[in-house]
């Protein structure tokens, strides 16, 4: 099947039986390809003695830690081809993720996202207000994970307007002014979590402004790390919101720049989706096989999209586990999912450095 | 502490405060309950450091240098109380910056030397030993004060101290990062009694110190005609113990997969799969100096094997510290580094005595490297 066919499949209607089926054809196919592509990840793979014939499930699939894309410069398509690169976003000296993109693989992740959020948020294009500031999609030589992200979402905004200034200040009178402009419609929140938290939600709070987004949808990604420190669940960021806003429906999503595109949205019962387009598999930490639904594991993520580049199977460094599959609440197929945060660090012994660190 | 004698190496009174602060450590009722300060009581008895001083002949023409000040490694509990006993050993007094982590040892070893120094308190101002965060103006002030500074902990502390500049007539001795490797003869291992308790001492070389240690091997290279079963012998007892002995996360298995890859990306690698990720292993086609630089840790080997210990050149680099061995003796290691004249292989010891304690270390002899020879013309 090619991709536009898998495109065309319903995001949220197939079970368990067809969507192992697809998945594990497409993720063969997708592994010869890299594997004839990409010299680094065909060596990888007979590293770890990897052959076809031997997969038998969907779980046997080969996959690669997401930290070698920081490693390594992995690309299955020829440097002429390379349309653009992602990188993921880090403090300075941080190592970032290099994700090389042709034309083609790019316009999948764009149509992949359109199927997803339409399907989740039923929404066509509405009047949106990204709660970021400016600068940060300006610089487009550098495609951080922050200026990728509103740029992707930003296809579902009619009209849009930054609701932070460079110096992180909400604008009140611009956001009031164009809420009132689109009044009757249905208005589209997007930013990254902590962002709205500290620089939306609280700037409201104080402020105690209340603004009228009865009829909006906010979605917001980039996860809960920072506001798991402030401890801020995700039931009180929703409800914080919505006594500020109104805001009826609130979705988180989880997603990465390495497999962009294929994100994971929040349903009606805020639960984490996978879509037809990509999977999660959730493994045990002492030997990488499949946790049991309810078992606590490393979450991997496999995408039928990454053609440009070997990422279409992937080790997170997040913890998560496995809800159910076929049997959400919200009546859409497929498997569910929590992210618990990232893995937590071992504290090494030995006598290696630590000193530098701590400066 | 400014005024303090330059004692001579292995002087009357530091064999006499060691064998003092010996007794105390032994028979420490906290003390005894960890491993690492009772092993320091019986490094410092008399007999045996009577034994270390044996293996000098020089010694009536050295003296100290003066003040040595330890920079100890924040995560390691015991180094800081050695290197401060072989400065003593040596003829000097000591500044210590004591680990910023605390370790209930460290406390044991303040206080056991505070009561030593009751019974001796002239050489009090043999020791000083303070704790403070990361603050320049102190780290300065030690280093423009010591005659030799010694440094644990690592390139990256090693390079934040060389910012302070130190006495043009002191020196320096760094502990930096570095790599090592174990040699087993297959043949003699299936022979052994002893399968067991070799698993344990590597154990103990290794996932002890979360293969974090300088000492501990990163590289197994197998010899001789049944290495297909000795390994599978070895690692299956180890990997028993390891599954039975050691705390393992799921951040530490990522870890070792991510540095399975990378390393399979650039040259021949075949992982040997075992059950889970407890231990994970690679063999190696070929030996070559990049392998020196992959100390991954929390239980990662790659293994090569061998027909001639003369083929582990590539991986005797400056980089290279510790060559633990098993069915080998220490002569033919020795003789075949010494013909070979690599740069590296600073210590060869038994598996399980990787960490053992000795005055001759990473290279250095400590003694003559913290005195100073009176020489007559």
């Amino acid at each position: 099947m090619t991709y536009d066919e898998i495109l065309n499949l319903e995001p949220f209607a197939i079970g368990r039986e067809e969507k192992r089926r697809l998945m594990t054809a497409g993720l063969s196919e997708l592994t010869r390809h890299h594997q004839q592509q990409c010299s680094l990840y065909g060596r990888m793979l007979d590293t770890i003695g990897y052959q076809e014939s031997a997969v038998k499930e969907l779980e046997d699939m080969p996959f690669l830690p997401v930290r070698l894309f920081k490693e390594l410069e992995l690309k299955s398509i020829p440097q002429e081809d390379v349309f653009k690169v992602m990188t993921s976003s880090g403090t300075s000296g941080q190592q970032v993720s290099r994700i090389f993109l042709d034309r083609e693989t790019a316009g999948n992740q764009q149509k992949t996202l359109v199927r997803i959020f339409e399907s989740m948020t039923g929404a066509k294009r509405m009047p949106m207000i990204i709660v970021d500031c400016p600068s940060v999609v300006k610089n487009r030589a550098m495609f951080s994970a922050r200026g990728a992200g509103i740029l992707g979402f930003s296809m579902f905004g009619r009209k849009r307007i930054y609701a932070l200034d460079d110096d992180m200040h909400l604008q009140l009178d611009a956001v009031r002014a164009f809420i009132d402009e689109h009044a009757g419609e249905r208005i589209f929140l997007f930013g990254f979590t902590f962002m709205i938290w500290q620089h939306f939600y609280r700037a409201l709070k104080e402020s105690g402004v209340h603004l009228d987004l009865r009829n909006a949808v906010l979605v917001h990604g980039g996860g809960w790390k920072k506001l798991e420190q402030e401890a801020v669940s995700p039931e009180e960021f929703r409800s914080a919101l919505r006594e500020v806003t109104g805001i009826p429906r609130v979705v988180n999503y989880y997603g990465m720049v390495e497999q962009t595109g294929c994100i994971y949205m929040e349903c009606e019962a805020g639960h984490l989706h996978a879509s037809t387009y990509s999977d999660v598999i959730v493994r045990r930490g002492n030997d990488f096989s499949p946790a049991a639904i309810g078992e606590k594991g490393i979450l991997q993520v496999v995408s039928l999209l990454p053609h440009s580049y070997p990422g279409h199977s992937m080790l997170t460094e997040d913890e998560g586990v496995l809800l159910g599959e076929d049997d959400c609440p919200c009546g859409r197929k497929g498997k569910y999912f929590k992210v618990l945060g990232r893995l937590k660090n071992a504290e090494l012994r030995g006598c290696s450095d630590t000193y530098a660190a701590r400066f | 502490m400014s005024e303090a004698a330059a004692l001579p190496p292995f002087s009357e009174q530091a064999l006499q405060f060691l064998s003092v602060l010996s007794g105390l450590a032994l028979k420490d009722a906290e003390g005894h309950v960890y491993p690492d300060v009772v092993t320091f009581g019986f490094w410092c008895r008399k007999a045996s450091l009577m034994k270390q001083r044996a293996m000098y002949d020089d010694l009536s023409v050295r003296l100290g240098r003066g003040v040595v000040f330890h920079v100890a490694p924040s995560n390691v509990a015991v180094n800081f109380a050695y290197s401060c006993v072989a400065a003593f050993l040596a003829g000097n007094a000591s500044v210590v910056r004591l680990p910023s982590k605390k370790f209930p040892q460290v406390d044991i070893f303040c206080r056991l030397w505070r009561e030593a120094l009751a019974q001796v308190p002239e050489l009090q101002q043999y020791f000083l030993f303070v704790r403070y965060g990361h603050e320049d103006e102190v780290n300065a002030r030690y280093s423009s004060l010591a005659d030799t500074r010694v440094i644990w902990g690592g390139d990256e502390t090693i390079r934040r101290f060389r910012q302070y500049p130190l006495k043009p007539r002191a020196n320096e001795v760094t502990f930096a990062d570095r790599f090592s490797l174990a040699v087993i003869e297959a043949d003699r291992y299936m022979a052994s009694e002893g399968k067991d308790a070799l698993a344990q001492a590597f154990y103990n070389d290794t996932y002890l110190s979360d293969q974090q240690a300088c000492t501990s091997p990163h590289l197994v290279v197998w010899f001789g005609e049944r290495t297909a079963e000795a390994r599978r012998a070895f690692w299956e007892r180890l990997h028993d113990l390891v599954a039975k002995e050691y705390d393992f996360s799921a951040v530490q298995a990522v870890d070792k997969y991510d540095a399975l890859l990378r390393l399979g990306a650039e040259m021949k690698l075949r992982q040997v799969k075992m059950e889970d990720q407890l231990v994970v292993r690679a063999e190696a086609e070929k030996l070559t100096p990049r392998l020196m630089e992959v100390r991954t840790g929390s239980g990662f080997f790659v293994e090569y094997i061998a027909d001639d210990l003369a083929e582990l050149y590539p991986v005797w680099g400056t980089m290279t510290q510790t060559v633990s061995y098993f069915g080998f003796t220490s002569k033919e290691i020795q003789a075949t580094v010494m013909a070979g004249c690599p740069r590296g292989v600073d210590r060869i010891v038994p598996i399980g005595h990787t960490l053992d304690f000795s005055l001759f270390w990473d290279g250095y002899d400590l003694i003559r490297s913290m005195s100073r020879v009176v020489g007559v013309v």
